[in-house]
């Protein structure tokens, strides 16, 4: 136990007397919070349309009115003719081109429906779908304007089914409150997996493991110094970071502190043996950088931070089971916005134990004294 | 149990397709200074690196105090001191630090083995709240050995531990490993430094993994059957040139400004250099006879086995 309780005291002192280690611990949190929610948002404002109106009706400029008034929607050019509203698209200064047909206003008097064309640009196809989204809402609101307006006759409501969508969890579907336990699990991610690591591999690099090697000293103490450090930075990070949640982003947090820091205990433990097992691989920091790099990268897209895992194909879905954040992701997300259980959460909190036992036995059997 | 400090049967290690130590057969004694000779890459660090456990042999056996470097491990790690040839001390934790973690993790502490350690660490302790990256080779140097000396052990490896530090710190470092051994720690050193040969008991002298002659440094040189020539001119490079397509030549090597020659002849004269020389069109010929050193020794040995 003393050489446990010293052996930590050393790490400690090193760790700490690492200048880049408290803007790591510090400044990154704060960063990757303030920056990343920000800008990783799907909430769409400011798209830019483009208008070729041969009909230049009552209605048709009733519609671009509508459209420019709303949050959403920026009028970027009137046109003449399609070819020159083409140029918009073509130059990134429009998102999307409406047409009104000659007519338009004609036939929809007396037909009761009339035709227009939409383009939109779909580089980004999420950028695509949001946008048709938004405008297609807008669209039925001033379908039944004019409805009133044309044939002064009021909708009954007892003629069409309302939908009143209720969204539980996150009633105003705020981006924001998806995202930020996301980022935390990020965090978290990047503290246990690179700090572990790259302590780990530094004493190779400097020739200290060497003079460690011939020393009395027992692979598991060796290893716990290396752990509980890096748990300890990682729980502290995340504490941080649900700070600046609450502070900033006034994130709702339903679930029990107990249940996530229990989760994340365990989640680290599992980022920390993959960090160190890919330590006892590398020779250099290097060679960390780059593998966890790797790993994070493939981690993060496959976690369900930005889409949906049920959406993944099957065999995508099977893969993610080795996803250690795939666990974490479901988790923070289920506890803060839920309030779910340890009960709840059996099954990630059990992969997660397996999956842990898993790396940390891999990273103390690869980790040879001699070779 | 053998009488033998360290004691070494047979030992091979190969690296991939590179063979770094062949057969090697030795044994040092209880409160012997034992030096490793030889040039880089003649076996000094696997061999030290087989016999401190971190490294394990391909066959052969190898014992420290009594132990098996394989089996007992555990015992050796417990027994021995190891300094390697590249400074491994924590550069970012200060000397006492550094002395009070590896104390430490031998379940021992400063104040019991203070003796052992008092008469090296007592020269740097007045830096001991300085951090380790933060010292002179030399004080390194001492802090290094101060910290593989901590748990009082039995044997003692020092990888070329005077590699790269100033001739004043060597010549101290030679002093105090003198004091070491004096308190009945054995002592294996490996140096690439032929001169240092001389201030060991007994040395090996290695090349390409193979061990040419163990002996006292004494004897080594007494051994030396050839009359040696210590030849100077005005122009050294010419001279060995020369010298080498001689047909009487054994053997010319350069000496700092001079060469040392020994001929196949011991009936040579240094008239009959003299003249070659001059013939070679050299200028402010010196010749004289001289005693042979450790060094003219392995050089003597490397002409006869050219094993690569």
């Amino acid at each position: 136990m003393r050489i446990i309780f010293y052996i930590l005291k050393k790490e400690f002192k090193q760790i700490f007397r690492n200048k880049m280690m408290i803007p790591i611990i510090f400044v990154m949190p704060i960063f990757q919070m303030l920056l990343l929610v920000y800008a990783a948002t799907f909430e769409m404002k400011n798209i830019d349309f483009a208008v070729v109106d041969y009909d230049n009706s009552k209605v048709s400029r009733g519609l671009v009115q509508k459209l420019s008034n709303s949050p959403f929607f920026n009028i970027a050019a009137y046109e003449k003719n399609i070819d020159a509203a083409e140029e918009y698209l073509l130059h990134d200064e429009a998102d999307l081109i409406l047409i009104f047909p000659a007519n338009f206003e004609t036939k929809l008097v007396k037909e009761n429906k009339s035709e227009m064309q939409i383009i939109i640009n779909a580089i980004n196809g999420t950028v695509a779908g949001i946008s048709q989204g938004y405008l297609s809402q807008i669209l039925a609101e001033y379908n039944k304007e004019i409805i009133v307006d044309f044939l002064n006759f009021e909708p009954s409501l007892a003629s069409t089914i309302q939908i009143k969508p209720r969204f539980w969890y996150n009633p105003e579907l705020n981006y924001k409150v998806y995202m930020v336990p996301g980022i935390l699990a990020v965090l978290v991610t990047v503290i246990g997996m690179f700090l572990s690591g790259l302590n780990l591999v530094r004493e190779k690099e400097l020739g200290t493991i060497e003079q460690i090697n011939v020393t009395p000293i027992k692979k598991h103490h060796f290893i716990i110094g290396k752990l509980v450090p890096f748990l300890i930075i990682g729980l502290f990070d995340l504490a941080f970071g649900l700070f600046i949640a609450k502070l900033v982003f006034d994130i709702p947090m339903v679930g029990s502190f107990v249940t996530l820091f229990i989760m994340a205990s365990v989640y680290l433990f599992v980022v920390l043996g993959a960090g160190l097992l890919v330590s006892t691989f590398a020779d250099t920091q290097q060679q960390v950088m780059f593998i966890g790099y790797f790993l994070m990268i493939v981690f993060i897209l496959m976690s369900g931070i930005f889409t949906p895992t049920e959406s993944m194909p099957i065999w995508a879905q099977k893969l993610n089971l080795l996803n250690p954040m795939y666990y974490f992701m479901s988790s923070i997300r289920m506890i803060l916005l839920k309030g779910s259980s340890l009960v709840d959460l059996q099954f990630q909190l059990y992969s997660l134990i397996v999956y842990g036992i898993v790396m940390i036995s891999l990273a103390v059997w690869k980790y040879k004294k001699v070779n | 149990m053998s009488n033998f400090s360290i004691d070494i049967q047979n030992i091979n290690k190969s690296y991939e397709k590179t063979t770094a130590l062949k057969n090697i057969n030795l044994s040092v004694n209880k409160g012997e200074l034992f030096g490793l000779v030889g040039p880089d890459g003649a076996g000094k660090t696997s061999l030290i690196r087989i016999l401190t456990s971190l490294v394990l042999p391909d066959s052969g056996q190898a014992f420290v105090d009594g132990f098996d470097v394989v089996k007992d491990y555990k015992k050796i790690r417990q027994n021995v001191g190891y300094m390697p040839g590249k400074f491994s001390l924590y550069m970012d934790l200060t000397v006492l630090e550094n002395l009070n973690f590896f104390a430490t993790i031998f379940g021992t502490t400063i104040e019991e083995n203070y003796e052992l350690v008092k008469p090296i660490y007592s020269q740097i302790e007045s830096f001991k709240h300085r951090k380790a990256g933060a010292l002179s080779g030399g004080m390194k140097q001492k802090l290094a050995l101060s910290c593989a000396l901590i748990h009082k052990p039995t044997v003692l490896f020092l990888d070329e531990p005077t590699t790269g530090v100033d001739a004043v710190s060597r010549v101290e470092f030679w002093g105090m490993l003198k004091d070491l051994k004096s308190k009945g720690i054995s002592i294996l050193v490996s140096t690439p430094y032929m001169d240092e040969a001389e201030l060991c008991d007994r040395v090996a002298l290695m090349q390409s993994g193979e061990i040419m002659q163990i002996n006292s440094p004494q004897q080594i040189v007494n051994d030396f059957s050839h009359t040696l020539w210590q030849l100077k001119s005005d122009n050294l490079y010419k001279t060995l040139q020369s010298l080498r397509n001689w047909d009487k030549t054994h053997s010319a090597h350069a000496f700092g400004q001079s060469v040392h020659f020994v001929a196949n002849s011991s009936k040579i004269t240094s008239s009959e250099i003299k003249e070659y020389m001059e013939e070679a069109g050299l200028e402010n010929i010196e010749i004289s006879g001289i005693k042979a050193s450790i060094e003219d020794c392995f050089m003597e040995l490397m002409t006869n086995n050219p094993t690569n």
